[in-house]
């Protein structure tokens, strides 16, 4: 009972003391900053298109960025804010695109990949089998040859 | 091993390398010649109208809306340019000749500012009809706009048909623009 109310006695303090992080001019919580992190690492920046959001220096990613952060305050979930993405950018942004008619080959390749080297092993193996008895001729020869 | 499966063993491998290698010629060859850029994007507004926006005029041109382009009396041009990009610059003469054969160009500023704007444009000419500003680049986000020069290409009906994202060349305005020009005109 005495650890319960020291413990609600700590609370307002954790409250205040939780700190705020400004990014990109969106002032946010730790927690809510991890959340913008996670979406813009799943997004591609359209100006380098190698990096993420997150991972770009370009005008256009700081200002998704602060799109991203303005809607993780606001309370939008993640599968809306990535959709606002798509409807602007096509499903090129995202990183991992979904599997889909135009990506399925792309999903499928390790497995095509295997059943291809499983092929090329199956019909590749050497025939192992016993071989033919020498017949008296190569008998002789051999003896000859083990004598010498 | 028996001479079919000999044959395969080192037939599948080349038949592979080969495509591959006819694949890569055949993509080479279109980017050299400007038919394929492995940067450019499809547009999802392709199809659709463009999103809803109002933006203030600009340089001492008129502004417009979403509802100014809904259904234009032919089809038009709207090219998104910035008086500090180079290739837009570049553009600026094509632009100033698909103008003088009469297509309407309709421009919007990319987060720019009047002064420079003005000297850009007495600089390189101007073959816009109305000169909208973007001054933020929300109206840009909302339309996937990811650098400029970009061009869309508008119908009668106000709908997206065709975008471009770098500086209009005579290839591509042969190859693509004249033959949408035809199209839906």
């Amino acid at each position: 009972m005495r650890r319960a109310l020291f413990i609600l006695a700590l609370l307002p303090g954790l409250a205040v003391a939780q700190d705020m992080v400004t990014r990109d001019g969106v002032t946010l919580t730790q927690a809510q900053e991890t959340r913008a992190e996670t979406i813009g690492d799943q997004l591609r920046c359209l100006v380098c298109q190698n990096e993420s959001i997150e991972d770009s220096n370009a005008k256009l990613a700081a200002q998704l960025r602060q799109i991203i952060r303005t809607q993780v305050v606001q309370g939008v979930p993640d599968e809306s804010i990535m959709n606002y993405m798509v409807q602007r950018y096509g499903i090129f942004v995202l990183l991992k695109p979904p599997v889909s008619p135009l990506t399925w080959l792309l999903y499928a390749m390790p497995g095509l990949a295997l059943l291809a080297g499983l092929a090329a092993f199956w019909f590749g193996r050497r025939k192992t089998g016993t071989a033919a008895p020498l017949n008296a001729t190569e008998a002789a020869r051999l003896e000859d040859l083990l004598r010498e | 091993m028996s001479p079919l499966r000999r044959r395969l063993f080192f037939g599948v491998p080349l038949a592979f390398a080969v495509a591959g290698g006819e694949g890569f010629y055949i993509l080479l060859r279109r980017m050299q010649a400007q038919q394929y850029d492995p940067h450019a994007l499809p547009s999802p507004l392709i199809g659709k109208r463009p999103p809803a926006f109002s933006l203030p005029g600009t340089a001492g041109m008129q502004g417009f809306a979403n509802t100014d382009i809904a259904a234009p009396p032919k089809p038009m041009l709207v090219n998104w340019f910035a008086s500090w990009c180079v290739p837009c610059a570049e553009e600026a003469a094509m632009l100033g000749k698909l103008a003088a054969g009469g297509l309407a160009i309709w421009g919007i500023a990319y987060e720019d500012n009047t002064q420079a704007l003005k000297q850009f444009l007495a600089a390189n000419g101007n073959p816009y009809q109305r000169i909208a500003a973007d001054a933020d680049g929300t109206t840009a986000i909302n339309w996937g706009v990811y650098g400029v020069p970009e061009t869309y290409f508008i119908d009668k009906s106000g709908i997206v048909r065709w975008r471009y994202a770098g500086a209009l060349t005579d290839d591509v305005v042969a190859s693509t623009l004249n033959p949408l020009l035809e199209t839906y005109s």
